[in-house]
Order: C-alpha cells, then structure tokens, then sequence
C-alpha cells in the first residue's frame, strides 16, 4: 500500500525521530512511504482559538496536498483528529466541503491503521523497561482510539505496561491553551505527571507528541526520572 | 393578580421565532429490537430486573439492603403489629403519626397503650406531627429496579406523613411490588386516570445527605430509618 | 477596552491563578469527587447498554426543546387546570417582582427554599431578604453556602470545596454549637435549625428538575426530604423553574430519573423523585393552598434561536460534566464567576449575559471532551466551546490575535517560505516576535513551569529526505529491489 504521512509541525521540528520510526515500521511493514513536502499545518492553532478564516487557508493547502493519497497516516491522535472530525465541520458549505470530507475519510491515526485497517498487532518489537500509556485527549474522545495502542504494546517484548489511574485525564495541553492559562495547564499536567509517577514506571509512552511535550516538559522540570517515548519509537526498536 | 401571567405571549413569540430554523439531532435514538424508533423504548436499555416476581423481590430488596432500607416480611397482620410494637419499645416512641386505609386501619387498635396514635384525617396542627417519633403510611407500589417506595399524597396521608417524622413505616404487600419505573407510571395512570393526588413521590432508602466532604450520612432531614412491611400478596 | 467589560475575564483569570496554585484545596476537592467517579461507573454499568438510554434520552429532549411552545402551553393548560397558577418571566427583575409581590399580597413572614439555581440566577434570596423576608435555605449544602455568605461553589455540590473543620467552625460561629469532626453530627446540627424553619414558614420556594407536559406536573429530585418539607408544609409554594427543563410525557421520567441520578450521584435513584401537579387537591389533607410555577426565559430564548448550540438546553444539571472536568476540579467553582459553573456554564453563560464579558470561559478549556463523553443527555458540549470562541472572533476580533493568525496562515499556507523559516528557528521561535513580552507571550509562559523539549539534529523533513536518498543508492547499487 503506498502511504502518506502527515506529520504536523511540532512533531517535523522537534521530534523528527517519531516521524522517522513510522517509516521504519511501515517500509518494514513493506509498505512504500510517501512524505509530500509541501505540507505544513493543520491549521489546529487558529482553528481552536476560533479563527475559522485564517484556519480554513491553511486546511485548504493540506487538502491539495493530499488530494491523491491513498491513505493518510498521522502520528498525532490530535492534527489526525483536526482531519478526520473538524474539516468536515471547518468546511461545511464551504466550496471544498467534499475534498474535506474524502480526506477524513482516508485519514488514520497511526496505531488504529496498524491495528483496524492494516491488521497487525505484533511488530517483532523489543523494548526493556516499565511503562505506562497516557490516553491523548482527541485520539480517545474524538477517534475513540483506546485498545489499538494498548494491543500494539502488549506485543513488545520486554516491555511491562502498567495503567495509571489518571490514563484518561487531560495532560493540560490543549494548545494555546497551555500558554493562555499556563497556571491551570501546569496544574492539570501536575496531577497527570503524578498519577504517572504513582505507577513506578520508567516510561511514558503515547500515540499524540503534543501531549508527550507537555508531560515531558513538566517532568524534565520536576521530576527527572521519567522519559517519554511516543509509541512509534517503541515499536521502532528492536 | 390573579389573571397576571406576565410575559407569556412574548416569550412564546420568542420561542417561536426562535424555533423556526430546526436543530439537528446529533444523537438519534437507537432503534430497538422491535424496530421502532420511538422513546418508549428506553426501557430495554435501563439496568433489567428479571421477569418472576421472585428475580422482582430478589432485586429490591438487594437494593433495599444498600440503600439501608429495613425490609421486613410478615406473614400477616399480626406479625406487623408485633413488629411495630417491637420498634416502638426499641425507640422508646411515645407518639406515632399515622392516616387510616386497609392495610393500616386493623392496625391502630393492636398499637402498645404507651404509644399514643396521631391520625392524619382531615387537617393537623404542624408541630404535633414534628413531634411524632414515627410516620405509619401505606403506599401504591414499590419498584424493582430502583428500590424505591411509591407514595401519592392520597395513598400515604398526605405529602408530608411519609417524611416528617424521623421513622418512616411502610406497610405493602408484596403484590405492590412493579418491575421498573414504565410500570409503576403505567399502573399510576390506570389508577388515577385523570385525577391524579397532588403528589407523588417515590422514596428511594432513608433520607441522606453527602454535603459534608460526599460522605453519607442519613436523615439530613426527613427520616433517618426507613421500614417496609412486606405482607403476602 | 473598558474596564467594566475586562472585569469578569479578570476575575476569573487571578482566581484561576490563585485557585490552581492552592494544592489543599484542590486535593480536598479531587478527595470528594474520588467516590463519586467510582459510584458513577458501578452504577452506570448496570444499564443494559448506556449509550442507547443516553440517546434515548437526547431524543426525548431534542423533541421537548424543538416544540418547546407546545409543551409549555400543555403543561399550563393542565395544570391551571387542577388550580396552578403560571408566570411567564422574561427576565430576574420580572420573576423575582412577581414574588416578591406575591409575598406581600399574601402576608407572608418567613420563606423556606429547597435547591434552585434559578434562585442563584436572579439573586432572589437577597431580594426577598432586603425586603425583610426571613428566607432560609433548606438543602443542608445550600444552608451551609448561605451561612457562610457565599454562593454554591457546585451547582450540585454546593459545599463540596469545604472540609468538615470549616463548617464546624461556622457552625460554631454562627450557630454557637459545639465544634465535631464527624460529618453526621453536623449534619443533625443543620437538621434541627431547619425543621424549625418548615414548620414556621408560609412561603415555600422550590426549583424543578423537569416540567411534564402531559399532565401538568414539576418534579423534583434531592436526596435530603427537604424539597418534600418546602412544598408540603407551608400554604404557598412558588417553583421557580427555567423554560427549557420541559419533557414531553410523566413517563419519559422513567428513564430521566435513573440517568439523572446515575450521572449526577452514581445513585440508582435520588432518595426523593417527586412529582407536583398542583397546590392541594379536594380531598387531600396538607399541601400548599397556592402553587404559583414562574418560568423563567432570561435569555434561553437567546440560546434556543442558535440552532447549532440548542442542544445546550437539554442540559439536566446533573453536575457530571463539573465532576470530570479538570479545569474545574483545579480552579473550583468559584473562579467561574457564574450561576452554572464547569463546562456547561462555559458553554450557556455567554449566551445569558453576553459573548463579549464571558468568552474567556470558552477559551479556558483543553477541549479533551470528558464533559461530552459523560453527559447523559449528549450535549456536545465542548465542541460548543470551539463554536463560541469562533462566534466570539468573528463578532469582535481581539486584535493582536488576529494578527497572529494572519501571520500564521500567511506561513503555513507558503510551504517554502515555511521550510526556510523552520531551518533557522524552530517554530515557537518564529512568531515570538509578534508577542514577545505581551501577555500572550508563549515561550515565557511555557517555561515559567516547564522544560522546552531539547532541539534535535535536523528536522523530519530533512532525515526523511535523507532516507529517501540513501535508499535511492541502495537500489541504484542493486542492494534493494
Ligand atoms: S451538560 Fe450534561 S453533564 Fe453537564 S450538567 Fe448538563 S446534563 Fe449534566
């Protein structure tokens, strides 16, 4: 299958490594992978902050973009859910209302297309440690992806997943919410950060790097010991 | 003042208005079995209950067990009279408040002599009743699926009997005993048709409270014990 | 910008700060939702199947709401019928004249209240007391509230921040009592000032949880007696109830109840579910003389005429999507500053009193959809938050944002440019210009309490055209197929 990934812009800039390990495993996976260069954002920021307009210029960019992909495959359950749930909404009764629609309906995020479309759940993967799986708010609630990342983990050997008791509660990203009200971010990234740490893990592992930023910086910041891991690279490394 | 009701053709002209574009239904009820989309049919959704009237009985008075409801069953008339007279000594009760009806009647000249009965007929003095150390009513049904006691304003002595006083008795049989709440409003309404009590009420365990720091605590305000006599169909 | 508009924002924006640094009150407050989430869950997995109730019941609620006219004008019909009398309030000012003058007419001295939130929306209890009303609050929670001169900080759990050392200790100021750390002795406290005041009152005030249409009647749910004492005992009771809380048929109840108490509690059933069609019948013994119900509109016509956000009326105040909030389980209720806290009061108050002074409450959210995901009526409620703060942009666009924006879509609609951008600076870098030492300054409030995540060696794009290219030599070499 030829495959198209959309890899947003935080996750382009700061955490290539992610975007590189979906490669692996799908060229692995003897899937040819495509990267069209010419994409950008989502347009997530404007969008959530309420500006449709300058959100729409962007969203109409990646729409071309991807306009002859077969699938498109994202490594954010967030920018894949800005696709998937929000253009069909940003765009309707806007002219490109039925491209918005085709590419929600080809867009997967990255564990349920390994999972529900590709059907594979054992990667040969291989993974020392203890870790726990944190739930990214848009991927959960708004794709429902819950067990496609949990069975994809319980396939890595070595690798001992324990659940925090927090899974499902917001990290506190949200964006620009994180800097609009850094004090209840930091606050809700708190109570996450602990419940991880209840659970004695070494790992953080999630399927969306916005949240992982977030828990990452609260951690680095106060705690040290826990790292974060985005799921692509645990099941990259063998 | 009488004849004042105030903005009423505004705010329907405003509802009006307001309603002449639709709003979508985001989340249309699942069609049942039957195939029918019709609201009625939540009823197969709600937590089930079992059809014999055995599963019935197991059911509530599990719930009555949690919800610290003390069922009780008496085989007749005499076991309820001896099991209030029981209750009375235990509580040192010097009054009970209770209304008249076929279940409670035969009861009032069984009461101890040191329990001084204040009957609900027509109107009471307030502070009287607040006094009393018990409410003796009857009750149009009770409910399976919730636990709950089912009282009207004409079948339990009024509004305020069955939760003033601080020892609320209920005396059914257990034929009273419906499946969910679709029953008890069904049978509400081929009973009363038109001319329902006032109120109704369905009693669900002891009054409670979990104000303080969400723990419970009983009797915030109406009773803090609440007794069903279960007498045979 | 004036200063009166900035005012709620402002509010809101130091209390959250405040509120979200204050780590006791926050664990008190996580500690009492802690049952809650467990009891919720146990009892909600009793449904046959959840989903298909809470459907069920957003159906029910959407036809209610979307004829709304109809079934207000049934439920007057059958219920001025049985002797009710009905007032239609469009606003505070009207509702709350209405009784204040009923309560005069009447000769009424002392009022008791059971739980209304509509009471809380017009600040009815500081319009009866300055009249010289005595007006006391009967859910134990709200009395608690109303000793200590606040509002409820839940619309639920209206005491719910406190813990049992401080309402013993107002207990013990106000009511002169000894002080107890035991939650039932407080409570007996409170349960013997209050019996007093349903004997002694005349009027009683009571919310509703539902209108019935088809037969005239308003129900009310509580766990405490004391909604049952307001309406039984004193010779006029008032409901003061919100136009939309309207279902179409008494038995529609049967599912109501359950999924109020179930979301609202993780209750199978609230301790009381009673239903009023009217003030005391022939025939019956007690029971008020008068039952005056006063809708009350205050601008639900506002919210019902958008259709995109009407759904926002089928709310049944169950508290649910305050108990899985995390804002709100961080900054309390009280920072809202609003009658309905939480995200359902985010959603309905910019509608109530104005787009402009509460926007704010729409863009203090994470958007992570607990509330959507646990509401049993389906109410999309935090998607409505995106809309608002969409609404809130296009009526009055804050101008550095905009800017922002602008600058935004301009780079990310030119892939190239964008590309070039990225190579020199990483990309919180590049639009720091246009908001460095603003409040809206990003890397500034990013790092006041947390780590940057490291810069890493190249970017995606650029390792992905270097595995391209290496791969390319491979095949070129005949290494690969
Ligand atoms: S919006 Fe839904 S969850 Fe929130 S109070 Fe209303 S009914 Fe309950």
């Amino acid at each position: 299958m030829r495959v198209t990934l959309f890899v947003p812009c935080f996750i382009d800039s700061l955490y290539p490594n992610v975007g590189m390990s979906m490669v692996h495993i799908l060229e692995r996976l003897g899937h040819s992978v495509d990267f069209p260069e010419e994409q950008t954002c989502c347009g997530q920021p404007p969008f959530n902050s309420g500006y449709w307009e300058e959100a729409r210029s962007v969203a109409v960019k990646q729409i071309e973009v991807f306009k002859n992909a077969e699938v498109v495959i994202s490594g954010s359950g967030s920018c894949g859910a800005m696709f998937k749930v929000f253009y069909p909404e940003l765009f309707h009764g806007h002219s490109a209302e039925a491209e918005a629609k085709a590419l929600s309906a080809k867009t997967w995020e990255f564990s349920e297309f390994l999972v529900n479309k590709l059907g594979v759940t054992d990667l040969g993967a291989r993974f020392e440690g203890r870790a726990t799986f944190h739930d990214g708010c848009h991927g959960l609630r708004e794709l429902g992806t819950k067990q496609a990342p949990r069975e994809l983990l319980s396939h890595v050997k070595g690798l001992e997943l324990v659940e925090m008791s927090e899974a499902e509660t917001c990290c506190g990203f949200g964006g620009t919410f994180a800097v609009k009200y850094p004090q209840i971010s930091t606050a809700m990234a708190e109570v996450k950060c602990n419940s991880i740490c209840e659970t004695k893990a070494d790992y953080v592992i999630s399927n969306d790097s916005s949240c992982l930023m977030q828990i990452g910086g609260w951690l680095n910041r106060n705690v040290g010991s826990v790292k974060c891991l985005h799921l692509a690279e645990v099941l990259a490394s063998r | 003042m009488n004849q004042n009701r105030g903005d009423r053709e505004a705010i329907l002209g405003r509802v009006r208005e307001a309603l002449r574009e639709e709003a979508p239904l985001k989340h249309p009820a699942e069609r049942s079995a039957g195939g029918e989309p019709t609201t009625a049919h939540f009823r197969e959704w709600l937590p089930p209950v079992g059809a014999s009237i055995d599963e019935r009985f197991a059911l509530f008075a599990k719930l009555s067990e949690s919800l610290r409801t003390e069922l009780h069953l008496c085989a007749d008339m005499a076991e309820v009279s001896a099991f209030i007279k029981k209750l009375a000594e235990e509580g040192n009760w010097k009054t009970i408040a209770l209304h008249t009806g076929e279940l409670i009647s035969p009861l009032i000249l069984e009461l101890p002599p040191q329990l001084s009965p204040l009957l609900l007929q027509s109107g009471y003095d307030k502070d009287e009743l607040e006094a009393c150390d018990a409410g003796l009513t009857e009750c149009d049904l009770l409910v399976a699926q919730t636990g709950s006691v089912c009282v009207t304003s004409k079948s339990a002595g009024g509004r305020v009997l069955s939760v003033l006083p601080p020892h609320h008795i209920v005396v059914a049989r257990k034929s009273q005993l419906v499946t969910d709440l679709t029953e008890a409003y069904a049978s509400l309404a081929t009973k009363y048709r038109d001319a329902y009590p006032s109120m109704i009420s369905f009693i669900t365990g002891p009054s409670r409270t979990g104000d303080i720091e969400r723990i419970l605590v009983l009797g915030a305000h109406g009773p803090k014990r609440l007794t069903v006599l279960l007498l045979p169909s | 910008m004036s200063t009166i508009a900035d005012l709620p924002r402002q509010q809101f924006q130091s209390d959250a700060n405040r509120t979200a640094n204050d780590a006791p009150r926050r664990a008190a407050v996580r500690r009492a939702l802690s049952n809650y989430q467990t009891a919720r869950d146990r009892t909600g997995a009793t449904f046959t199947d959840w989903k298909s109730a809470r459907a069920s019941a957003a159906t029910i609620k959407h036809e209610a709401v979307n004829h709304l006219d109809r079934y207000l004008e049934e439920f007057e019909q059958k219920f001025t019928a049985r002797g009710g009398k009905v007032f239609w309030a469009t606003d505070s000012k009207q509702a709350r004249d209405y009784i204040l003058n009923l309560a005069k007419e009447k000769g009424v001295r002392s009022i008791v209240k059971s739980k209304a939130m509509t009471g809380e929306e017009i600040h009815l209890n500081e319009a009866l007391i300055k009249e010289g009303y005595a007006v006391v609050e009967s859910d134990l929670g709200e009395y608690i509230q109303q000793l200590k001169g606040e509002p409820p900080y839940h619309f639920v759990f209206p005491c719910m921040h406190l813990r049992r050392d401080e309402i013993s200790d107002l207990f013990h100021r106000e009511l002169g009592t000894a002080k107890t750390d035991s939650p039932e002795e407080l409570t007996m406290i409170a349960r013997n000032v209050l019996r007093r005041a349903y004997v002694d009152a005349d009027m009683g005030i009571s919310g509703g949880n539902f209108i019935v249409a088809d037969t005239g009647m308003i129900s009310i749910t509580e766990n405490e007696g004391n909604a049952r004492l307001t309406v039984g005992l004193p010779k006029i009771h008032v409901a003061l109830i919100g136009i939309e809380k309207v279902v179409p048929c008494l038995a529609d109840l049967a599912l109501f109840l359950p999924m109020l108490a179930t979301a609202g509690t993780g209750q199978h059933l609230t301790g009381y579910n009673s239903m009023y069609g009217g003030p005391r019948q022939p025939g019956e013994i007690d029971g008020p003389e008068e039952f005056h119900v006063v809708f009350l509109d205050n601008h639900r016509t506002r919210l019902l005429a958008d259709p995109e956000q009407r759904d926002a009326l089928h709310c049944i105040r169950c508290g649910a999507c305050l108990n899985v909030c995390p804002i709100f389980k961080n900054i309390g209720g009280h920072t809202y500053g609003t009658t309905y806290q939480g995200p359902i009061g985010s959603v309905i108050t910019p509608h109530f009193r104005g787009l402009e002074d509460w926007k704010h409450l729409s863009g203090a959210s994470s958007l992570c959809g607990a509330c959507t995901e646990t509401c049993p009526v389906g109410i999309d409620i935090h998607h409505h938050l995106l809309h608002n703060r969409r609404n809130a942009a296009a009526q009055k666009p804050a101008a550095g944002e905009q800017l922002l924006w602008k600058a935004f879509s301009f780079l990310m609609k030119r892939p190239a440019l964008y590309r070039l951008a990225t190579k020199f600076a990483p990309l919180g870098g590049l639009l720091h210009p246009l908001v460095e030492g603003t409040a809206m300054d990003p890397v500034a409030s990013w790092t006041a309490t947390r780590e940057f995540p490291a810069a890493p060696q190249g970017s995606f794009r650029e390792r992905f055209r270097a595995h391209k290219a290496a791969k390319a030599e491979l095949v070129k070499k005949g290494g690969v197929q």
